[in-house]
Formats: structure tokens, sequence, C-alpha cells
């Protein structure tokens, strides 16, 4: 048995699901031709309902108008006589049948007919007229529909001559009710095939769309999973990916290029660092020109760093660091990391608090998490002000993995710069005062790709919460997930 | 001093020979592995200077080779290689020191230094004087003319990784590498604050500062 909370996970997940499926666009088009469907089988459905009641109609008017015909035939050639022997010998002939009949005097009182009395009715300009009429034979409790046409005859006679239309009825009820199912049926087939096709739809985009954002948080090397189908689908993926196939290579090429630059420079600006020490060494008596020599190494250091934080980031994303991976307890490491920088943050008047709620076993390299820890530990306390509190949070992660807190109460980072900022060379303030490379949170970000860990700016409120997700098991190589089947 | 360099690359060969010697160092020099290992297993030499990728013999071969025949000359590797699992193979061939290039010579004339005091094997020490300072490693204490010091852990062995290595210099990597044991680039000097710290307790109320600055290099603890 499923855990509850597993249970309500599995039932969250399907109403997102079924959600994303109502917002589909491929459901929406569906929805649209549903309907349309729906309009043109009702206009069929009822196209075949009027022919075909219609036709019954007719049927019963023109049997009517031939009894008319009959009976007419006899007033003309035997008078009122003969005219009521007629209705009498049709009436004894079949007396509960479907033809009625009725004379009735001017008062209304029935001279000869099947029917009790004249219906209260009035006939239209063609003299037809519709009414309930009373079962025929001892029962005589059930009403049925009949229609008739009636004539004024000489000395205020009138005569009425119908039809029972009850079967007529209900053989329209019927055909009315089996286009009505029909079209019910024909709308939630319709609608479900929309469903069945919306959500196989949803399902390829949404592979698709998991794909783009795990490469917009950063995993470049994601690609978008092909079905092997080979349908438009797949000619789709399979074109998203030669174009991120294509940026990867153009990123790839710049990077390479910024990279051979601090390559290829890192070794004669070393030499040239080198010389400077020989040279104030040389120097060693005079006051001036060594403080000179001495700001010029300075600033040669300086460059170096620069160039070696860029080749180091480049070493990291490489991934072959990966290798080397081992489990590491983040408690202690991050507790390396506050005790080396308090006296940092001391000298500011500034407090770190470090506080531990949970193990934080990761799967990683000690020493690259210890410098992406002590960078961002390092910023926090670059920019507080002095008199802040820094506050480092270790925690377990619930799907296992441990996360790391760094919240200061500093002046934050305004949320559109918050994707920027792990650019490299990135500085908040344009004047690029501050001092520093402006490498500290890119070389956090290789870290971060490198461990597949996640790394997420926020708001403290004021300030910047900083909240680093490292995963616990091997599962860092685990290959491009599959499309589900 | 005897010194051995075993460097293909002319150029940094030529340097590194020079700056060494006028540090006051006799400098040998090789430009291959086969000939490095000739002259490195005579014996004579206090440090070797060994290049890890060199033609002939790589610097881990000469090293094993070294260290199976009993010759245990202290090693300084230098590599273009940064990598971790590097560092660590160069150290578990036998070893003492790696350093990446390129590298600033102070940080290379620490380090050298470092290897040669650590070539004396003496009986291993319980305590450590510099001057009026005098650390008990059994007991953890710290005494300056007779009067305590207290310390955190870390300042200790921050105090003892400088007392070991007295009258040289201590760069602020080997600091990092050997008081907090963490191979990283700290983007501030964050070891400069430890030092003042440090400064404040050992020398502050006494007359002659015995922790000095060496300016583009590190730090360096002596009597005055």
């Amino acid at each position: 048995m499923m855990p509850p909370d597993s249970r309500a996970g599995a039932w969250a997940q399907l109403r997102t699901g079924a959600a994303r499926i109502l917002r589909s666009s491929t459901f929406r088009l569906a929805l649209l031709y549903v309907l349309l469907l729906s309009v043109s089988v009702a206009i069929l459905l009822g196209y075949i309902y009027w022919s075909t009641a219609g036709y019954m109609d007719r049927q019963t008017t023109a049997t009517i108008q031939a009894e008319i015909r009959g009976l007419a035939e006899q007033y003309r050639r035997r008078g009122l006589g003969g005219l009521t022997a007629l209705i009498t010998e049709r009436v004894a002939r079949d007396p509960v049948g479907a033809s009625v009949y009725l004379l009735v005097d001017s008062g209304l009182e029935r001279v000869v007919g099947n029917l009790d009395r004249w219906p209260p009715e009035s006939p239209d300009a063609d003299g037809w007229i519709g009414f309930r009429l009373r079962e025929w034979g001892p029962a005589r409790t059930e009403e049925h529909e009949a229609r008739a046409q009636v004539f004024a005859l000489r000395g205020g006679l009138r005569l009425l001559v119908g039809r029972d239309v009850r079967d007529l009825e209900a053989t329209r009820a019927l055909i009315l009710d089996a286009l009505t199912w029909g079209l019910a049926i024909t709308a939630a087939l319709a609608l479900l095939g929309g469903w069945l096709m919306s959500a196989g739809l949803v399902r390829r985009l949404e592979s698709i769309n998991q794909t783009s954002r795990e490469i917009m948080a950063g995993d470049l090397s994601r690609r978008i999973p092909l079905s092997g189908s080979g349908d438009d689908f797949d000619q789709l993926a399979a074109s998203l990916n030669a174009m991120l196939d294509r940026i990867e290579q153009l990123m790839a090429s710049v990077r390479q290029v910024s990279d051979n630059i601090a390559h290829d420079l890192r070794t004669p600006l070393t030499r040239l660092r080198n010389k400077l020490e020989l040279l104030s060494a040389e120097l060693s008596a005079s006051g001036k020109a060594i403080d000179l020599a001495e700001e010029t190494i300075g600033d040669a250091e300086e460059m170096l760093s620069t160039f070696n934080a860029l080749l180091r980031i480049a070493r990291i994303e490489s991934g072959s660091r990966r290798a080397a991976f081992a489990e590491v307890d983040l408690a202690p490491l991050v507790q390396d990391v506050v005790e080396l920088y308090e006296p940092l943050a001391a000298e500011r008047g500034q407090q770190l608090i470090y506080s531990s709620a949970g193990p934080g076993r990761v799967f990683g390299d000690r020493d690259l998490l210890f410098q992406a820890l002590a960078n961002l530990v390092d910023n926090a306390i670059k920019y507080t002000p002095a008199g802040g509190e820094i506050q480092i949070l270790v925690d377990a992660e619930p799907g296992g993995g441990a996360r790391v807190e760094v919240a200061d109460d500093g002046p934050g980072i305004p949320a559109e710069l918050r994707d920027q900022v792990f650019r490299r060379f990135f500085r908040a303030d344009d004047s690029r005062s501050t001092p520093g490379s402006g490498l500290g949170l890119s070389l956090v970000q290789a870290v971060v790709q490198l461990h597949r860990a996640s790394i997420e700016l926020s708001d403290h409120q004021p300030g910047l919460r900083v909240i680093l997700r490292l995963g616990a098991g091997q599962s860092v190589d685990e290959p491009v997930r599959k499309l589900p089947a | 001093m005897r010194i051995l360099l075993v460097e293909d690359d002319r150029q940094m060969a030529d340097y590194l020979h020079k700056a060494l010697a006028e540090s006051g160092a006799v400098v040998d020099q090789a430009a291959d592995g086969r000939e490095g290992l000739l002259l490195a297993a005579s014996g004579e030499y206090d440090v070797l200077i060994l290049d890890r990728m060199l033609p002939g013999l790589d610097g881990l071969g000469i090293v094993r080779t070294l260290r199976a025949s009993g010759n245990q000359t202290p090693v300084l590797f230098l590599s273009a290689l940064g990598e971790v699992d590097d560092r660590v193979e160069g150290l578990r061939a036998g070893g003492d020191d790696y350093l990446i290039k390129p590298f600033a010579f102070s940080e290379l004339q620490a380090r050298v230094e470092a290897l040669l005091r650590r070539g004396s094997p003496d009986a291993p020490e319980t305590r450590l004087r510099v001057a009026d300072l005098e650390m008990d490693l059994l007991k953890r204490e710290v005494n300056r003319a007779g009067t305590q010091i207290l310390l955190q852990p870390r300042e200790f062995r921050l105090l003892e990784c400088l007392m070991r290595h007295a009258g040289q210099v201590v760069t602020r990597t080997m600091l990092l590498e050997q008081v907090w044991d963490y191979h990283f680039d700290p983007q501030t000097n964050v070891i400069d604050v430890h030092i003042s710290r440090l400064r404040g307790k050992i020398d502050k109320d006494f007359d002659a500062p015995l922790l000095q600055t060496v300016r583009g290099a590190g730090y360096m603890l002596r009597a005055a």
C-alpha cells in the first residue's frame, strides 16, 4: 500500500496533469472541434427527424383526406342519411380502430360517431384540429393524441373526421430519443478523443518544456528525448537539439577564447611578477622604488588571480573532477568556512551565525564545496553593511541530500538581476568599484553545475538568501531522462 | 644547500636556477628524466625540484625509483596539472610537496625551505620554542616570557605551523593547506585577519614582535 503522503502526492500530480491538459491549446482546439461536430451532427439528425416524422405526418393527413373524400362523395350522392349510414357502418366495422368520426347537431349533441363529445379545441384556418382522445374499449382511461379535420354541413350539423395518432407520436418520440442519444454519444466520444489526443500532445510538449527548463536552469548539455517514431514532434525535437548543439558550440568557443587568453597570458604574467620580485630585492635600499615595485607586484597578483579563477572555472566545467567525488558531511565543512571567515566578519562588526537543523551528507568534492561556500560567505560579508548579521544554516533535504542557506541583511539583489549575477565578470553596480574579480559567483555556479546541484537566490527581507541544494547519491551521472511510455 | 632542478622548459629552468642561486643555493640542472634520476641517485642533494612531465622518465617515475632504493631526499613537484587527483597522485608516489605552474618564486622558495627543514628528522618534538615564545604540544599550552597565552584551537594550529617553520617564510597558500586543510583560493585575504588576531595575542603586550609580514610572500615567525 502506498503511504498516505505519496498517495496525496500522486493525486496532486494527477490534478496538475489534468489542469495542464485542460489548459492546453490542443484540448481547446479539440473542444471547438467537438462543438462544430455536435452542431453538424445536430443539423444532420434534425434533417433525418424532419424527413421521417414529416413523412409519417403527411401519410396520416393523406389517409384522413382519403376518408373525407369517401364521406363527401356519399354525402353528395345520398345526403345526410347516406353519410350517417356510412359512418355507422365504418364504426361498426372497426369500433376501436384508428379512425375517428363524429357528426353533431347544432347543440353539439352526437348524431353518430365513435367520439363521446365534440372537442373543445378550436380548429385552424384549414379546419384541422388536434385534441386528446380517450382510449376506446372497456377501460377508457388512457388519453391519446388525435388529429382531425372538421366541416360545417347544412342545418348546423358539424362533422369531424380524424385519426388516432398515438403510434405516430410514439414513433416520433422514439426517433427523437434515438437522435438525442446519438448526438450525446457523438459529443462524448469526440470529447474523450480530444482529451486523449491532447494528453498525448501535452506529454510530448511537456518533455520538450521540461528539457527547456533544465537548460534555462543552466544545464546546457541536456537534450530533448526523441520518441523514435520520426514524427513531426521528433523532427521538432531533433531540430531543437541541433540548435542547442550549435549554441553550446558557440558558447564553448567564446569561453575557449577567454580561457586561452587567460592561459596564454598567465605564464608571461607570472614571469613578469617574478622578475619584479627579483627587482624589488635588488632595490632593497631605496624606499620609494621598492614601494612602487611592490605595488606593481600586487597588480600583477590581481591579474593572475583573475586568470586563475577563469581557468579554475573552465577546469571545473570540464567535469573531470566528478571522478573524485566522495561522501562529504557539509556540517563540519560549513563550520570550517564559518570559523575561517568569522574574524573577517568580526573586523567589520558583523555576526556570523551558524546553525544546523539536520545531517548534511552529500556526494561531491570537498575542496570545491568549500570553495563555493567560502565564496558565498565572502560575498555576504562583502555586501552586508557593518553591524549586519549573516546566518548560515545546514539542513537535510526531504528527498535525501542537504541544503545550505546563507542569508544576510544587506541590500540584497533586485529580482531582475538575480539571473545575471552568475555571469562571468558581472557586477551589480555598473561602476565596478567593489573589490573582487566578478568571478566569485561564476565559480560557485560552476561547482553547483558540476554537482548537478541547484542554487536559488531569494529575498531575505531585507537582504539576500542563497539556498544551495545538493544531492546525496551517486545519481549525478544519470542518463538523459527517457520519454514516459 | 644543494638543489637538483629537473625541468625541460629551458626558460623556466634558467630563471629558477638564477633565482635559487641568488638566494644562496647550489643548483644542479637536468633537462630530462634519466639524467635527473642519475644525478638524484648520487644522494648529494638536500631538495629535488622535479617537473612532473619530462622527456625520458617522468617526475613520478624518478620519485618511485628513488624511494624504492631507499633515497629519502625531499621532493617538490612542479606541474601544469592542477587537479586534486594529480596532486594526490604526486604525493602518493613519494613527493613531499606539489606546486602548480605558474607560481610565484616566493612560493617556491618558501616551500623549498620548508622541505629543507623537514629533511632533518629529529625525535618527535613535544616543545617548540622561538625566542621567549614557548609551545607545549602535549599540554596544548602557549607561554611567552612566562605568561600563559590562551589560544583557540585553530590559532594554536596556526601558531604551531609558524613555529615549526620559524625563520622561514610561510605563504598564505601553505597556511591554508596545512592549518585549514583545504585547497582553495580565497577571494579575500582571510588569512591576514587570522594572523592579525594571533599577533594581538602573542605580540601585542610584548616589546619585541615575533610575527613578521614578508611583503609579497607571506609570514615569518622569528626572534627580532
